[in-house]
């Protein structure tokens, strides 16, 4: 049996990852290595680190921390923020990544989800969606650019398109559960993982160990995402699992 | 020495960076010339049988590849890299492989027996069931390993089938005979059981690929 994945969440800018603060017995807490071992020292299945640097400066530190990040840590890690174009992900990809995701990029130039996967195969192409709510559209609906911008896209619909261009997992975040910690977009959740035939990471809104085992046993997700209640040390990694575990889902 | 074979589609860098890890001397080349000096390989492989194949054809490695196997020197196939060792695939058409080990590459069905659908990829950690014992396995526990494909080995030999995970299907997770060895799932994003796996393996080539030892 495959096991659910929990995956801690790094935003990094210009090199450094930022709400990190609360690992006060880590030498260096804005260090993304740093950080990425000790989730991994946790459990953590897999990382995702997130390019929030708003500078070409910034964009190009990225990738040494890509390569440092790699060469220290036996576990998988994504990398998603400014992947504009084949160039980036191939950048990314041979510094070390595993999986590139698009988000804004993807919607702007879809062909671009489906140069990435026949380039590096479907299994490198991570498609985040944002998604929220629209009470007209009686949906959620796709957003783009962090959030700021609406698109014309209803979210399964989009989902499904990506897959057909060969996304290979979805990272669906719900912005209305978004930092609520009040647990994850379950229907949200369901209705992704259950229209499209490849993995889906839930995120937005985990604060406990069962907002993880609902995402699973209801949302139907393969993974689940979370960054503060990590961060600010609410939980851990390891405390999740044992939870998850007793309540009878496959973890690691 | 071993050589990693570079093809263009290899995740080299995570497969070097764990030999460096590990402590054992590695070199990248795409040449048989240069690879020749090597004492064992490693092919790693992201992306398509089909293209994968094409580009060992087209840089000569195919043939390579085969007669310093006959020859006796190790090699282990990481992922794609495990699966170009058998006959064939049928990944974007028939597509004849390296043919060292018996079986052939199908793509997962997505739908079990009953008419249950499951995802595909299979990606993620799954755990290892061995099968039976071998170099790579020595002083490594079962637990989980990182998975992430979408064909697999089918029809293969049961001797050559070291360990196995469950998805759907009895998926060959391990495999090998003689001094070939695979494995379907990414050893150096596997956390320690990987780099046990990976560090047996780098000691069997510097042991001159001799399985009593």
């Amino acid at each position: 049996m495959i096991t659910k994945r929990i995956i801690p969440c790094l935003d990094v800018k210009e090199g450094r990852v930022v709400k990190g603060i609360q690992f006060v017995e880590l030498r260096d807490a804005g260090d993304p290595v740093e950080l990425a071992k000790f989730y991994d020292e946790e459990g953590a299945d897999e990382l995702v680190f997130l390019d929030i640097s708003a500078s070409h400066e910034g964009r190009k530190t990225m990738v040494h921390v890509v390569e440092e990040v790699a060469s220290q840590l036996a576990i998988p890690f994504t990398v998603g923020g400014g992947i504009n174009e084949v160039d980036d992900m191939k950048r990314m990809l041979r510094a070390g990544a595993d999986k590139v995701s698009l988000n804004t990029a993807a919607v702007l130039n879809p062909s671009l989800i489906t140069e990435g996967a026949d380039f590096f195969g479907s299994q490198c192409i991570v498609v985040a969606i944002d998604a929220k709510y629209d009470p007209e559209l009686g949906s959620w609906r796709v957003y783009t650019h962090g959030g700021r911008n609406a698109t014309e896209w209803e979210v399964v619909e989009w989902a499904k398109e990506v897959v057909k261009r060969g996304a290979g997992e979805i990272l669906l975040t719900s912005m209305d559960q978004d930092g609520a910690k009040n647990g994850f977009n379950l229907p949200l959740t369901k209705a992704v993982s259950e229209a499209v035939s490849v993995p889906v990471i839930a995120s937005g809104g985990a604060g406990n160990g069962q907002h993880f085992v609902d995402a699973f046993q209801e949302g139907h997700a393969d993974a689940a995402l979370a960054a503060s209640i990590f961060h600010y040390k609410e939980t851990s990694v390891k405390e999740i699992k044992a939870y998850a575990k007793q309540q009878g889902v496959s973890v690691r | 020495m071993i050589g990693i074979i570079d093809y263009g589609m290899g995740n080299l860098y995570s497969v070097s960076k764990a030999l460096e890890r590990l402590e054992y001397d590695y070199f990248i080349s795409e040449n048989p010339e240069e690879l020749q000096k090597a004492k064992g390989y490693i092919l790693p492989g992201v992306g398509s049988f089909k293209d994968a194949m094409e580009a060992l054809n087209n840089q000569g490695l195919t043939s390579f590849i085969q007669s310093e196997v006959k020859a006796g020197k190790p090699i282990l196939g990481i992922c794609l890299g495990m699966q170009l060792l058998y006959e064939e695939s049928d990944e974007n058409g028939l597509t004849s492989g390296l043919g060292l080990l018996a079986g052939r590459i199908a793509r997962f069905k997505g739908v079990t027996e009953s008419g249950e659908r499951y995802k595909v990829p299979h990606m993620g950690w799954n755990v290892l069931d061995f099968q039976q014992s071998s170099p790579l396995l020595k002083q490594v526990y079962q637990g989980h390993v990182y998975f992430v494909h979408s064909y697999y080995a089918t029809g293969t030999q049961q001797e050559e089938v070291i360990a196995t995970s469950s998805y759907d299907v009895d998926v060959p997770a391990v495999v090998g005979k003689d001094h070939v060895f695979g494995t379907q799932f990414h050893p150096e994003k596997s956390s320690h059981l990987g780099m046990g796996i990976l560090r047996n393996y780098a000691n069997f080539v510097e042991k001159g690929g001799n399985r009593d030892e």
